[in-house]
């Protein structure tokens, strides 16, 4: 993606805009018309029944889906149909709602695959292992290090990730996403099937990478009390619609919302 | 001395991201080496020409499908052609240059299978699995096909066969009909040391780790911001590339001379079965599988008649070649149903089990 004419985006901002975007599955309609955006700093969680269209608007977002109408604008740019290492190089990471690490490689090889896109010493360089690339292989590795230490996984550093309990993986794919140094990084229920001390660490990590480097998140989550405690503002969706939009008290004060959580019939 | 991990701290990152980290296994590593430039002394011609060379030029070509099946998940059936690419090619360079010496043409003559090699990889952008491996088995054909068909790659040789013309290094003759046994093990062992390092290097870095993340869970690695075709392209590039050299060396250092034939399906389908028996995404297993596969018959060749003439039965060659296919079948069925990793994880489990010895765990 092409560099936008380096704006410079203060918390606030807006940094990705979703405007009117549809999407179909042949006749599946899993997207309707659904605007809303995201600005810089913000935790803005995306709500909604099971297949409401939450993890298909995080694959628009990330260049998986092309929307089948409507535009997505990021960093007000709007942009080209891409490709998804195109979206991760323009800023944007994710995790996914099942675990999708590389399950043979270690912790540490995981969080540092997470940084290729950072390191671009040569093949030449690489083929000896020497230079350029053993300086960059140590500086990443301090990078990743660091992150290491932030999700508090030290001990299971060299572990092959196939053999984590599912909260550990969750807690690595984080450290993954974390690598790329998003700007915007994408979130699909990271607490799914965690129990509430998990439930805890998970959401101070979240909460610290957004305090701590004002990365914007946006974040899938059934549990409702997370979501009122974690995001600044909540997009709601119905059957790929869009029902709902605003601060956590007012959403949880939407009739809509109320009925579509209690599966009022309409 | 005893296999421990203990006193040895690492402080820092360049000792911890080494690729051996444990002393006794550097060690151990340099044993090896020396004992197999030893053997260039102590062992006889029948030793260094027909089992050590080959074994090497089938490790080496294991190691190449390895970086393409094993490290990256892309099943190849063509690396029979990929490695005749590159005796062709050696063929032709070392023949029209031939005041070049024929070392830098062994090394060049990867770079065409290389070239071949990506091209036949295009398809692996929109397919894997079972689609890939059938068009790499057209990318097999149509490249037997041309060595068969295209005269000219054999300088017009009414045979159609390639030859090992003489060539020296140093003035001692190490490749054609005056080259003894022991200057081309020489030779053969010393690029095939080079390559593995420069492999483990690669497998080890960054390449590697997008290599395997493709083959992990490929959607992911795109969204790390790997470009999956490039990922792709290369290892079968690099791949190739290693192919190619052994099918240089295959053809040049060990028969001194072959026809097309040697580079069928057959020998694609050898190749994979070690790198499957050896384990699928290790260096050393490739090594393991050339081993096993290559050696244990010719072993077996010895040995069985040696064990049965005392009971009066007489085991014919023929015999032998059956239960070579036997054993070797029975070895991959074993492995794939047993253990999918192969020798190299045997080793790793039983390096595990040597750290902790004599406690259980
Ligand atoms: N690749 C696809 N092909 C066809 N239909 C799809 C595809 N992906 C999603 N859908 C459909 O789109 C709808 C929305 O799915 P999506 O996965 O986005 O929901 P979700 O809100 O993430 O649900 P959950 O809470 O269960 O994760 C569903 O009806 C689903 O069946
Ligand atoms: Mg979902």
């Amino acid at each position: 993606m092409r560099a936008p004419d380096n704006p410079v985006f203060a918390k606030g901002d807006v940094l990705l805009a979703v405007e009117n975007v549809s999407l179909g599955f042949g006749g599946v309609k899993a997207l309707t018309d659904v605007s809303f955006d995201i600005r810089k700093s913000e935790i803005r969680a995306i709500i909604g029944p099971n297949g409401a269209g939450k993890t298909s608007m995080l694959n628009c977002i990330n260049g998986f889906y092309y929307p089948t109408e409507g535009r997505i604008t990021f960093k007000g740019v709007k942009r080209p149909k891409m490709r998804p290492y195109e979206a991760a190089r323009g800023g944007i990471a994710r995790t996914f709602q099942n675990v999708a690490l590389f399950k043979s490689m270690s912790t540490l090889d995981n969080i540092m695959a997470g940084r290729s896109i950072k390191m671009h010493s040569n093949f030449f360089w690489q083929l000896f292992r020497h230079g350029p690339a053993m300086k960059e292989e140590v500086e990443h590795r301090r990078f990743v290090e660091e992150i290491i230490d932030f999700l508090e996984i030290q001990h299971i550093r060299k572990t092959p990730v196939g053999r984590l309990p599912y909260g550990l993986q969750k807690r690595v794919e984080l450290g993954r996403a974390l690598a790329m140094e998003p700007e915007l990084l994408l979130l699909d229920e990271p607490m799914a099937g965690m129990n509430l001390e998990e439930k805890e660490d998970m959401s101070r990590f979240i909460l610290e990478v957004n305090q701590q480097y004002g990365t914007t998140i946006a974040l899938i989550e059934h549990d409702m009390g997370v979501v009122m405690d974690l995001s600044d503002r909540v997009v709601v969706l119905e059957y790929g619609r869009k029902i709902a939009d605003g601060t956590p008290s007012e959403v949880k004060g939407d009739q809509r919302v109320i009925d579509a959580y209690l599966g009022v019939a309409h | 001395m005893l296999y421990r991990e203990a006193g040895q701290f690492k402080t820092n990152y360049v000792a911890d991201s080494a690729i051996f980290p444990l002393r006794q296994d550097r060690i151990g590593l340099g044993l090896i080496i020396i004992a197999a430039y030893a053997l260039a002394f102590l062992g006889n011609s029948f030793l260094l020409q027909a089992v050590m060379i080959p074994f090497l030029v089938f490790s080496l070509a294991s190691i190449g499908l390895n970086i393409l099946t094993g490290y990256t998940g892309l099943l190849s059936l063509g690396t029979g052609a990929f490695m005749g690419v590159g005796a062709y090619a050696c063929y032709k360079l070392m023949t029209a240059f031939p005041e070049v010496n024929v070392i830098v043409w062994i090394f060049v003559s990867g770079f065409f299978s290389a070239a071949i090699g990506a091209l036949f990889g295009l398809p692996s952008l929109r397919i894997k699995g079972f689609y890939l491996a059938v068009a790499t088995l057209a990318a097999q054909f149509f490249l037997q096909w041309c060595f068969i068909r295209i005269p000219w790659l054999v300088n017009y040789n009414v045979s159609g066969a390639l030859d090992a013309p003489l060539r020296t290094l140093f003035g001692t003759p190490i490749m054609g009909p005056n080259a003894t046994p022991q200057t081309r093990y020489l030779v053969v062992l010393t690029i095939v040391i080079l390559l593995t390092w420069l492999a483990s290097n690669l497998v080890h870095g960054r390449i590697g780790r997008m290599w395997i993340a493709i083959r992990d869970m490929d959607l992911a690695a795109e969204l790390m911001g790997i470009r999956p075709l490039q990922t792709k392209l290369l290892a079968f590039a690099v791949s190739s590339y290693y192919c190619g050299v052994a099918g240089a060396l295959l053809v040049f250092l060990w028969y001194g001379g072959a026809e097309y034939d040697v580079f069928n399906i057959n020998q694609s389908f050898f190749i994979l079965f070690m790198v499957i028996i050896g384990g699928l995404g290790s260096l050393i297993g490739s090594f393991f599988g050339a081993a096993l596969i290559f050696i244990l018959p010719i072993v077996l060749g010895i040995v069985l008649p040696a064990i049965m003439s005392p009971f009066g039965i007489s085991v014919g060659a023929d015999v032998i070649e059956h239960l070579r296919f036997m054993i070797v079948g029975a070895l991959i069925i074993f492995f794939l149903i047993v253990e999918p990793h192969g020798l190299a994880r045997l080793w790793q489990i039983g390096k595990q089990k040597l750290l902790v010895w004599p406690f259980p765990y």
